[in-house]
Order: C-alpha cells, then structure tokens, then sequence
C-alpha cells in the first residue's frame, strides 16, 4: 500500500517552513532571486533544479472579499506516473516507482534524456512539475524524502509544519483523513474539493476553484478537447502495456 | 501572556490586532487553527491583508495608528448594549471604586496637565477612600463617580460614525468585530486578544494595550481559559530577557531602576512598596523588601548586609525622570555625550528609527563592541554607502558571538515558560556565548580596580560575579538560595541550598535571589524544572491543555494569571467545562491559584487580581503617564489636521528628541500625505541581520519592496516590479514596488486616505537587497515606556529613475 500525503490548503499560512526543509534536507543550493519586476512573496518564481517544492500564493477579489491561496506545489507521486510512462520510452527504469512507498523517483538516468525528451517528459506532467538542470542535464522534483520515509520517519516538509496543512501517511489514511476535512469544509466553503485524489499520492485540499490557486492545481484546470500532455500521456501507454 | 501558547486552542473568539500571528509567530496558528475547528471566530484587525487574514474568518483594514479610536467604540458596544458580564465586573474590576473629585476629562486632556512639563500630575486621578483608608465601592455601579459611570462617560464619544471617519473602517464591519467579540462576555465563553508590536510601537502603544485590558475585563476574559491579553513575544527570548530587565527603567523581577530621588536603601523601599489597608487585598508587592534585598544580596554577596542597606549605595542610579531608552542614548550619541559603547543583541543601525541620524551618532563613538554571528549593519556602520571609512574615528571591536545552537541556557517564551535548550554543536573556531564574554569584561574590570582603585571601587570588586559562565549555576543563583540555615514549614534547608519557593525569601539577609519570580525554577527537591518534559496532567487539566510538569512557569508555575477570577466567589468554575481552578472539598485543584486562600466567600480570601493594590482589575488605571482610561489621539506624523474626538491632536505628553535630524512633517502635510506603516517578515529575523546571511531565507525574501494598492498605483503611474523612492521629511528608501489588492484605499474624515506597509529587514551589507526602511521613521515615543511610532508616519512615493540600492 503505497504512502500518501494531505496537503489541506485550508490551514496554510504559507509559513515555507516546508518549502526550506525540502531544500535544507536535500541540500539544495539557494537561487539568487529578486523582487525587481517580479513584485510577489513567491520566491522563486518557479519550480526549478533547486527547488523541489515550491509554495504558490494567487490572490484575487471575491465579491469584494480578498481571498489569498496558498498552494505548497511539489510532485503529485502519480498512481500511474505519466513522466514515467515517457520516460521509459527513452530510458527505461530512468523514472522509478518505489512499489513500497509509491514515490516516483528521477534516477542519475534522466541525464541521459536530451533536452528534448526531457522537455516532454515535463509536459507529460499533468501538474508541470519536472524540472531539468542544465548543467547535469538530469531532471529534478520531489522525492517523496524517500530515504526518510524508509527509516520510519516523515518526509522533512511534513514534520517542519506548524499548522496541520502537511500530512502523510498510509493512502487510505490520507483518503478518510481528506474526505473528513472536506465534509467539515463544505459547509464555509460550498466549492471546497479534493484534488484528483483516485490518480494521485499527493492529495490537496482546495477550498477555491483550483484556478484560483495555481494553473496545474489539477490536470483537468488546464485541458482543451485533450491537452499536449495528456495526448503524450495516451502515447506513451501502449509501449507501456508491450513492455510488460 | 496572561495565558499561555496552547491556551489559545480554548476560545471561542479570537482577535487579532496589532499583531501578524501567522507571519510572525507561526506556530500560534497551531492552536488558532485548533480553536477555529472548534468554531471559534478568528478575527484580523490591521492596516494590511497578510497570511493572518487569509486564514482568519474575515479581515478589517484599518488606518495605522487609530486602534483606540476602534477599540473604544468597542467599549462603547459592550456597555451600550449591556454585554458586559456583570457579577464579574462588580467583584472582581475596580468597575465599582468611587474616583476622587480631583479627576476629570476636557477637550482631550486629563485633569493634572501641565503644559510646560508635558506630564500629567496623576495624584489627581486617585480613588475616593473611606475612613478606614480602603477605596470607597458601591458594587451597584450606579455612582455617578464610580470608574464604570467615568467609563461610560468616557466613551459615550466613540460612536460608530466618529470611529468609522477616524479609522477608515466601514460601520458594518466595525459592528461585525464588536459582535463577535463582545459575545464572549457570557460566563461559558472566553475570547482571546492576541497582540504584538502593531500595538506597542504608537506613542499611545500603552493605551492600545489598555484598551484592549478594559475589554478583557468588562467580558469576564482575564484569568480564564482561552482568555487572556496575549502578548505574542519574539523567539529571541525577548519574555525572559525583559523578566531579567533587558529595559533601563526595571530591575529584574519587574522593580524599578534605582534613582536619585532614592539614595538610601530604606528611601527605595519606603518609595516602592505599595500599602493597602484592604483586608481584602492580597497587594502582592507589599512583599517587595524581601524580593529586593534577596537580589541585592545576590549581586553583593556576603558584603550585603541589613546593617548597610545590602549595598544598595553602591548601586549606579539614573537620574529621576530622566529617559535612557535607546531614543535618548542615541540622541545624546548624536550631540557626542557618550563616548563609548557595547552592542549586543541588536542591529541598531536598521531597526532605530531616523537611521540616517543614529547611523551619524555611532560615528561620534570612540569605541564600539560588538558581538555577532555575521557582520551587520551596525558592526560595519563605518563602511557604509557614502562615507569614507577613514574620516570615522571610531575603534570597533568584533568578538564572534556562539550561534544558539551553540549554546545551552533557558528561554522564557511567551507564555512564561522557562524552557531549557541544549547544545546541538561547539562553538565554531573562538565564537563564545556572550554570557562568557560578560564574564570576562567583569573579571577584568575588578581586577583593575582592585589595583588601581577608582570613584567607589566597592561597587565592582564587591560584586559576587560569577567567574566562568555555567548556565546551570546561574539558573541556580536565580532561582536564589539560603544564606544560613533555615526551617520553611518542617522542613529544615542548610546555608547555600536552593530556596523552594518566593514565599521563603525574607528581607534580612538570610536569602538570595537574582529574580524573585524564578524562585521555585531550580529546587532542591526537583532540580532544573526547565528541563522538565512530563506530559502528565489531571482529567481537569487535559481539558484545558494545561501541562503542569513541562518545564515550569513563573510564577510558582500558575499558567493562568489572575485564575482565581475563572471562579465566582464559592469558588466554583465560570465555565465549568473549561475550568482553570476549582475549589473541592476544602483545597484548590487545576492550576496553581493566584494565592491559595479559600473563596472569597468564606470572609478569609483575597481579591483576585492580587498584584494590584487593591486587588481588583484595572478598568481604571491611574499609574499609567497618559490618563487612567485611554483616549484615541492621532500619530504624530498624520495624514490629517483635526482629531474628530477632542482638540488634542496627538498625545499631550508622548516623548520626543529635537536635534537638527529629528525633523518632523506638519499634519496633513501635502508632500507627505501617504500613510507608512513598517513590519517583520516571516523568513526575515528583526532586522535581518542573521536571516539575510542564510541564503535559503534570502532567496525566498530577496529584497526591500514596499505593498501598494492597485489604486495607489495608478493614481502615482507605478507598474507592479517597478523600483520607487518612498520618501519622508527625515530620508529616502528605495523599494520595489508589490501592488495588491490585499492593501485597500480606507476613507478617512471623508476622504481617501492610502497606506503603505514595508519591511525593515534590508540592510546594505547585504548587496542588493536593499537599505533600512527605518531612515523614515520617526523619533517620537510612547510617554510609559519611549517604544518609538514605528507603526505609523507620513511619507510620499514614486517611480524611481534609476536604482543604486537595489539589485535589478
């Protein structure tokens, strides 16, 4: 039974404290960012090589009412991983899942990808998270702290939070965990959800529409009749099938 | 904090004014989160829409600076509407006390004003007493002299339309917070006023509390669970440093600072010990002798004796009256009175106010010490931009400061718990705790005056300074100890062991303390409680969240101050449910209770609030520099000329400095007509000067910007990410432009009013990331404690041509 995270955005207070950990414990080297025709708390911008997750902050007015969402972005640990299903395509096992713990992990592998396979492997990423480095040329993300998870403990954002918003635990745990909050949440918040919790391992609990915090909040935020990705995805499938 | 971290899970209603929680304390929203899942409402009262907001039940922008004016209109709401929980205010406040004939109120000035002094005589604010000398009471509060008729009097004013063109808040949501707070004046329900330096850092910082104090008592929520005035307190130990008088007007244990006007031991004793002919009255300070002269003999050691007042002449004293809060340090820097100096613990050149003139005043020093873990703004002030190193005299010691990972030692936080922490790793190279460094300059210094001798030389060599810095003994010297043998009950101590409690200091030598509210931290018979981790509790304490065997609390481990007013006078519990203490079968069980007589009720208790003199709550609270109630003046720098509730513009006796910098704008000045308020940030600590140095941090919060409305924003031409020049009569700042919605335009005396909000971490040894936001700010301070008016001033914006301050 694979692992499983609650991230319940409605106890957020985009302290970072995850997103610092995440970097601290892989030691991740700092970006040099800056304000300088940027003008946002979200720093830095995006996703990147050194910066496995990331929090999103998206602020709009509501009749009114100014409404300020946090979204802690990070790798959505797929039930069945698209990047892996490209990936392997290109290099077999250069994308792994862990049966264990169900983390999906890029190995030095990835540096095998050229920049072009490595650029659709992110696009096959419902969530756009897969981050290329440019000087090793291997593709980076979250790893679930899969080495921690192992020795018994939580992955490092998981433990830095303060407020509840960082859960993890056994899938089926994470699911009544989710489906408890948002029966409780429903009623302040009619359009609260739970972000694709039957495809993914990292479950989010919105309390706005999914726009409202991030583009890829959820794959489907972003489809036309069928999105690049998801084409990609169809794709990649059938190799998929032959294979085993 | 009355009450304590975990505490704030208990309410039912939860304001959040002056203070931004989440960003700042973030583990507080742990158990603001708890309360809210309970259904707790969580309210955000401040100028700016922040990560507090988001997660509260609804925010209300208000302008900087007019929180009495807010909170008064509340007082008026609560009596208006008799919200106010009564038996509560009858018994347990000083709601009932007739006040003398002396006090009174006109035109915005308090009776006792003399203009040429600035200050108030507050003798004539004093209570009405009978033959007896006890305060005349009439608990029907129907005297038209009693403090609840004064208070009514007082903020018959603050109607809703008044606070509304004063504050910039609309009428719906002023009565939206009042509401839901004042619904908490019922005996089953506790509310919780959670606040920070949006409160304290006003020249009326002192009424803000008060006002809040006033509600706190008239609702019945002081002494509760999940009540309480919270004062959420900074993680660098600011609790246990002010306890150990980190400020110059206290010494530790909350007494005062020595003066002129007290020159013999008996002088300050006469002068400092509150009497009360109240049989009722605990008057808890009526012990102060046996407190002082235990810390003199701890300072003095076997040289204190009764017979020479404990060396109490050997004690420095300021001079009465005058103010030696770091406003007037620095100002008398400026004029070269001070020759040299030591600066620890703090980055002045970025987070005083009127930097550019603190920064040219540091430049008059002779000498500097300083201890830090990386060079800061203050270290390097003669490095900085525009000044040419060599032209600055001023010879500066560095000593590498022990990170506190480094260290061992306690930490007092907020809800006055005394917490131990470990050493994780060994100073890196020759970086040492500064209780160390201290412990060599003491060394040294009586050295040479035991050889060379000097003015009074005693009031060194006879100081038993420790030698080498052991932060164990030290806990244990401040807990304090026998002097001779000593029977406490049956129990029989021997000369140098650890006193049990403050109940067994006495006032003729036998025992020493170096803080009288730790007495009972480090005990004989349990040791160092600091590093006590049990989880244990009673059924009735698991209530409450209430964890009596973590760590220890001062004082005497109560964790709910003033808990003997949760009780009516039997005793039993307010709010049976979430009960503090309770009296059962002939003893008090729960907390530690506020003194361990009987009810009130069986003639032998005491009134609850026992460290004032006569035991009661202040509504009225005639010690304070400013007036017994609150009354809401404008900032000095104001973006308006008229105060719509009197013809007192600002405060009559808020404190200032006048050098050729302290230049001040003119009210509703048209080049200044912007309001500034200035802020901490979550990932920046105080003024960065640690933070900005750990690149993680940095990277997440780059540079100086300052938060703009959209409104703002296009009224001056500004692009979200544009570089502008924020501008005050005393300095520039430059920043980057962050516009959005979460800052709103507010309507004030029937105009639109903007404000904006900064930062003050930046700093330029940091290159690129900015300079101090405090070079706008002003001098003027606060008349009880000099906290300068770093919340509110004026200042202009606009798009900057070019940049020198900032990377791009």
């Amino acid at each position: 039974m694979p692992k499983s995270f609650l991230i319940d955005t409605s106890r957020c207070t985009a302290c970072r404290g995850c997103q610092i950990a995440c970097k601290e414990w892989h030691e991740l080297p700092a970006n040099k960012t800056t304000q300088y025709h940027w003008g946002s708390h979200q720093n830095p911008q995006d996703l990147n090589p050194n910066n496995y997750k990331l929090v999103r902050f998206s602020e709009h007015l509501e009749d009114g009412v100014v409404r300020w969402n946090f979204f802690p972005d990070q790798c959505r640990h797929c039930e069945v991983p698209p990047c892996k299903e490209l990936g392997d395509v290109y290099i077999e096992e250069a994308i792994v899942k862990d049966e264990k713990t169900g983390a999906v992990l890029f190995t030095e592998k990835t540096k095998g990808f050229s920049k072009e396979q490595a650029e659709e492997v992110r696009e096959a990423c419902p969530y756009n998270i897969p981050r290329r480095n440019e000087t090793t040329g291997m593709l980076s993300k979250c790893t679930m702290c899969n080495d921690r998870v192992h020795a018994g403990m939580l992955p490092a954002c998981v433990k830095v939070c303060p407020t509840g918003t960082m859960n993890f635990g056994e899938r089926e745990e994470m699911l009544a965990l989710g489906k408890q909050r948002l029966a409780a949440l429903k009623k302040k918040w009619p359009k609260a959800m739970l972000a694709d919790p039957e495809d993914v391992n990292v479950i989010y609990l919105l309390t706005d529409e999914p726009a409202n915090y991030h583009d890829f909040a959820v794959a489907e935020a972003n489809v036309g009749p069928m999105s690049k990705k998801q084409f990609l995805a169809t794709l990649a499938r059938p190799f998929k099938a032959m294979k085993a | 904090m009355t009450n304590h971290w975990i505490d704030i899970k208990n309410a039912d209603s939860i304001l959040i004014m002056g203070s931004n929680a989440a960003e700042h304390h973030p583990i507080s929203f742990k158990w603001v989160l708890q309360a809210k899942d309970k259904g707790a409402t969580v309210m955000h009262v401040d100028p700016k829409f922040s990560r507090t907001s988001a997660r509260s039940d609804f925010h209300v922008p208000l302008r900087s600076g007019t929180d009495i004016a807010f909170l008064g209109g509340m007082i008026k709401y609560i009596v208006d509407n008799e919200k106010y929980f009564k038996e509560y205010v009858a018994n347990y406040t000083n709601a009932a006390l007739v006040v003398g004939k002396d006090y009174g109120f006109k035109d915005g000035l308090f009776t006792g004003y003399d203009e040429k002094t600035r200050s108030y005589d507050k003798s004539k604010w004093g209570f009405e007493m009978d033959k007896n000398g006890v305060p005349v009471r009439d608990t029907s509060m129907k005297n038209p002299r009693c403090v609840f008729q004064l208070l009514k009097q007082h903020y018959s004013r603050y109607d809703l339309d008044t606070v509304s063109a004063t504050t910039g808040v609309s009428k719906e949501n002023l009565l939206k917070v009042y509401e839901a707070f004042a619904a908490t004046g019922k005996p089953d329900k506790a509310g919780t006023v959670m606040y920070a330096l949006g409160w304290t850092q006003h020249t009326v910082g002192v009424q803000n509390i008060r006002s809040a104090a006033i509600i706190q008592l008239l609702l019945g929520n002081i002494g509760v669970a999940g009540g309480g005035i919270n004062a959420l307190r900074g993680e660098p130990n600011v609790q246990g440093s002010t306890d150990h008088t980190l400020l110059y007007h206290i010494i530790p244990g909350y007494m005062a600072m020595p003066h002129s006007g007290w020159q013999t031991y008996d002088q300050y004793i006469k002068g400092n010990t509150p009497v009360s002919n109240d049989p009722m009255s605990a008057n808890w300070w009526q012990h102060k002798p046996k407190y002082f002269a235990s810390l003199l003999k701890a300072w003095y050691g076997d040289h204190a004796s009764k017979e020479n007042g404990f060396c109490y002449e050997l004690l420095p004293k300021i001079e009465k009256g005058e103010d030696y809060s770091y406003m007037f340090l620095f100002d008398r820097m400026y004029q070269g009175k001070i020759r040299g100096g030591i600066i620890i613990g703090l980055n002045p050149m970025n987070s005083v106010p009127n930097t550019n003139k603190v920064r040219k005043a540091l430049d008059n020093l002779e000498w500097l010490v300083t201890s830090e873990l990386h060079h800061s703004e203050t270290t390097d002030n003669w490095h900085r931009p525009g000044v040419d190193p060599k032209t600055v005299k001023t010879e500066v010691f560095l000593l590498p400061s022990a990170h506190r990972l480094e260290k061992e030692g306690s930490v007092t936080n907020s809800g006055r718990w005394m917490l131990w922490h470990y050493q994780a790793v060994k100073p890196a190279f020759e970086a040492r705790p500064f209780g160390d460094m201290f412990c060599g300059f003491m060394s040294r210094l009586q050295a040479l005056y035991a050889k060379e001798g000097g003015k009074l030389p005693e009031s060194v060599t006879w100081l038993d300074y420790p030698k080498t810095y052991d932060p164990d003994d030290l806990c244990a010297r401040i807990n304090g100890r026998f002097t001779q043998d000593a029977k406490v009950g049956n129990k029989q101590y021997k000369k140098g062991q650890q006193v049990p409690s403050f109940t067994a200091l006495k006032d003729d030598g036998s025992t020493m303390s170096l803080n009288w509210l730790y007495a009972g931290s480090y005990t004989e018979e349990d040791g160092n409680k600091a590093k006590r981790r049990s989880t244990k509790q009673t059924e009735m304490q698991a209530k409450i969240g209430l964890f009596p065997n973590w760590a220890w609390c001062w004082p005497v481990n109560r964790r709910i101050l003033y808990n003997r007013a949760s009780v009516d006078l039997n005793g039993k519990p307010y709010n049976p449910a979430k009960a503090v203490i309770e009296w059962k079968d002939g003893k008090w069980i729960g907390d530690i209770p506020d003194g361990g007589w009987p009810p009130v009720s069986s003639g032998k208790g005491r009134s609850p609030f026992i460290m004032s003199k006569h035991g009661f709550g202040q509504i009225y609270g005639p010690g304070r520099q400013d007036g017994p109630f609150s009354e809401h003046y404008e900032p000095v720098e104001t973006p308006v000329d008229s105060n719509k509730f009197s013809k007192q513009l600002n405060s009559p006796v808020y404190k200032f400095v006048s050098s050729n910098m302290d230049k001040l704008a003119k009210p509703a000045d048209p080049n200044y007509p912007i309001v500034l308020t200035t802020y901490s940030l979550t990932e920046h600590w105080c003024g960065g000067g640690e933070t900005r140095n750990i690149p993680n941090l940095l990277e997440a919060e780059p540079q100086q910007y300052v938060e703009m409305s959209p409104e703002l924003a296009q009224e001056k031409g500004i692009k979200n990410g544009d570089g502008v020049i924020i501008e005050s009569v005393r300095g520039k700042v430059e920043a980057i432009a962050m516009v959005t919605i979460r800052m709103r335009p507010l309507k004030v005396h029937g105009r639109i009013i903007h404000e904006i909000g900064m930062p003050f971490c930046f700093g330029w040894t940091t290159p690129g990331s900015g300079d101090a936001t405090n070079r706008l700010t002003p001098s003027v301070g606060d008349p009880n404690t000099t906290i300068p008016e770093y919340k509110a001033c004026c200042v202009n914006i606009r798009k900057a041509d070019k940049l020198t301050e900032l990377a791009t």
